[in-house]
């Protein structure tokens, strides 16, 4: 094995792996029962997986038909609504933030009219928590299911219809089931980034504790007053990570 | 009545009633068929001559360019597939893998308005009728190609079309398989009571299979009639490759057809006119020198351009005067010396050969 690639390749490997280990060495195992049972923990904990779920859910309502049409349809621009969909992908979760204030913000493009409407407020509520959770995570899912999509053969739904199925009965009854473990992984990895989610969350939705204060910003705040508390909430988030981690092992570590 | 692209057809209220035009970039598809409930139409063609393109536009799947689609009288050009009475066998049978074979059968009941339960007592039937009783729960991965052939064969049937397609229906299958599936098929395919329409490459599927046969190349109906009227009479050199005949084009003059290239050949019967000639490559004697003693009329130079074994016997391929491919046995082979580029004389009795009119 030649060595001009060996060093790096193992030091790049130290980089990833380190902080991880540092994590472990200086977890107060002997504190953790406590802290993980504090009141402030689990109101985090519970309000992390409520918001990630209630965004990975709204995130399949509507980011598996998104991903049907790029995948099955032929319309100008679709180039275009692809490139806009991957977007949040590689904007800062700040920007993605701000950019939601602008929109659903009581002075927003849409948020003043939901305001004098309905009496609708979003920034700095649980459902705006919810809303930039699935802004950053939904995404992943489109981006799945569009490629798990394109490589299901079409011709099964052409079957279908040929047996009298309508185009929305094919794909209910025949696309859906056949791509299921492509929509599935895609819920996995955009409900794991929806509870890692930061930047939009801290900017859309502030961080008030047990209504918008997520695990990641319960870290955050904990690091600067109790860093023991923050290092065992980290422990939690790291064990999560590595249960979907494990929960997509046939899709991506047997690839190789 | 006129259609689309401005021809007057009489309306034939029972059957297929079909006037195909599909225009793919440089490839146009124009083929007429007609068919009577019962029957069974079998295009046969080589590869990418527009076959499947026509099944394809007969199911909907493929929008016609012009022409027209009537069905039992009724007019399907703008009928979506989900609402055509149309069923479809495709090519690898296109089982959906997620659903058992008795819920494959029940799929089509169940979009055309049967309940649940209705649709799955027909499903079941449809499977004991094909002997596929005792398969009813296993999801397609696991049944053989010929069990999943039947299956794709009962759930086309299942919502009782006007119009049964086959595309292919046993290209998948092995050599042995395909020996019992293609009986199989036969006889549901005579049970059946509309038309049926399959798509073939291979022409002994489509003799055994079809009462009638439309050969198809370049997207052009370029013959059609009964497999044995074909067989004996082909009017191109691919069908004449298919069914294994030497094939030429003349005029014909009395007992002698004179070959736009030039030779003649004579024929017992008598003919004037524009004709065909057609002879087994079984018919020809090869000789290494010019035969003194034989009364063959038919006797001309020509060189060895290729041999293959084909069966017990070797088939010479020959280029000269007359093109033509001459089988003879191995032993005969043996005792002409036969390599490519030997020159020999080839022979045909006339009472060998068949000429008709073109």
């Amino acid at each position: 094995m030649p060595i001009p690639l060996l060093v790096p390749a193992l030091l790049g490997l130290a980089f990833l792996l380190l902080p991880l280990i540092a994590l472990l060495v200086r977890a107060p195992w002997r504190s953790l029962p406590e802290q993980l049972t504090s009141a402030e923990v689990w109101e985090a904990l519970r309000l992390s997986l409520v918001c990630a779920t209630a965004a990975t859910g709204l995130s399949l309502v509507v980011g598996v038909p998104l991903a049907w049409l790029l995948a099955r349809t032929r319309f100008p621009g679709r180039g275009f609504v692809r490139a806009l969909v991957t977007l949040p992908l590689v904007l800062p979760p700040v920007v993605g933030g701000v950019a939601l204030l602008l929109a659903f913000g009581r002075n927003g493009v849409i948020g003043q009219w939901l305001d004098s409407w309905f009496g609708i407020t979003l920034p700095f509520t649980t459902t705006g928590v919810v809303l930039a959770e699935t802004f950053v995570a939904m995404p992943f899912l489109v981006i799945s299911v569009e490629g798990t999509l394109r490589a299901a053969d079409p011709r099964y739904e052409e079957a279908a219809t040929t047996l009298g199925a309508s185009r929305f009965t094919a794909f209910r009854r025949v696309t859906l089931p056949l791509i299921a473990p492509g929509i599935a992984a895609g819920a996995v990895l955009a409900w794991a980034r929806a509870l890692g989610e930061f930047g939009a969350t801290i900017t859309f939705a502030g961080n008030f504790p047990g209504r918008t204060q997520t695990m990641p910003l319960a870290v955050y705040l904990a690091l600067q007053n109790d860093p023991a508390a923050a290092i065992a909430l980290s422990l939690v988030l790291l064990a999560v990570s590595i249960a979907v981690l494990a929960a997509l092992r046939d899709r991506w570590m047997t690839a190789s | 009545m006129t259609d689309l692209d401005g021809t007057t057809t009489g309306v034939r209220t029972e059957g297929l009633d079909a006037h195909l035009v599909v225009d793919r970039g440089t490839f146009r598809l124009d083929v007429t068929l007609t068919a009577a409930p019962g029957d069974v139409v079998a295009l046969l063609g080589p590869n990418g001559a527009g076959k499947t393109t026509a099944l394809r536009a007969l199911a909907g799947l493929t929008p016609l360019t012009s022409g027209h689609l009537r069905l039992d009288g009724t007019p399907l050009d703008a009928t979506p597939p989900e609402s055509r009475p149309v069923g479809v066998v495709f090519q690898d049978y296109l089982l959906f893998p997620h659903l058992t074979a008795l819920d494959n059968v029940a799929f089509g009941p169940r979009c055309r308005g049967a309940g649940k339960a209705e649709a799955r007592a027909q499903a079941a039937e449809w499977l004991d009728r094909m002997g596929l009783a005792d398969h009813a729960g296993a999801k397609p991965r696991r049944l053989s190609g010929g069990q999943a052939q039947r299956v794709a064969v009962a759930r086309a049937l299942a919502t009782r079309p006007r119009l049964l397609l086959l595309d292919e229906p046993l290209a998948a299958l092995d050599a042995r398989t395909r020996l019992e599936v293609r009986a199989q098929l036969r006889r549901h395919l005579a049970e059946f009571e509309a038309v049926a329409v399959l798509v073939t490459h291979d022409p002994l599927d489509a003799m055994v299979l079809a009462d009638r046969l439309v050969v198809v190349e370049h997207g052009h109906v370029v013959q059609e009639g009964t497999p044995s009227h074909i067989a004996r009479h082909p009017r191109t050199d691919y069908i004449a490759r298919l069914v294994g005949l030497n094939l030429y084009q003349g005029r014909a003059e009395g007992h002698t057809v004179r070959l736009d290239s030039g030779p003649a050949i004579t024929t017992t019967e008598e003919l004037s006119g524009p004709a065909f000639v057609a002879f087994p490559p079984g018919a020809v004697t090869l000789y290494r020198e010019r035969p003194t003693g034989s009364s063959a009329r038919n006797l001309w130079r020509c060189e060895v351009a290729g041999l293959e074994t084909h069966g017990d016997q070797i088939r010479a391929d020959l280029t000269g005067e007359l093109p033509l491919t001459a089988d003879l046995t191995t032993v005969a082979a043996a005792e002409l010396d036969l390599h490519p580029g030997a020159a020999v004389w080839a022979t045909v009795k006339a009472t060998q050969t068949h000429a008709y009119p073109a």
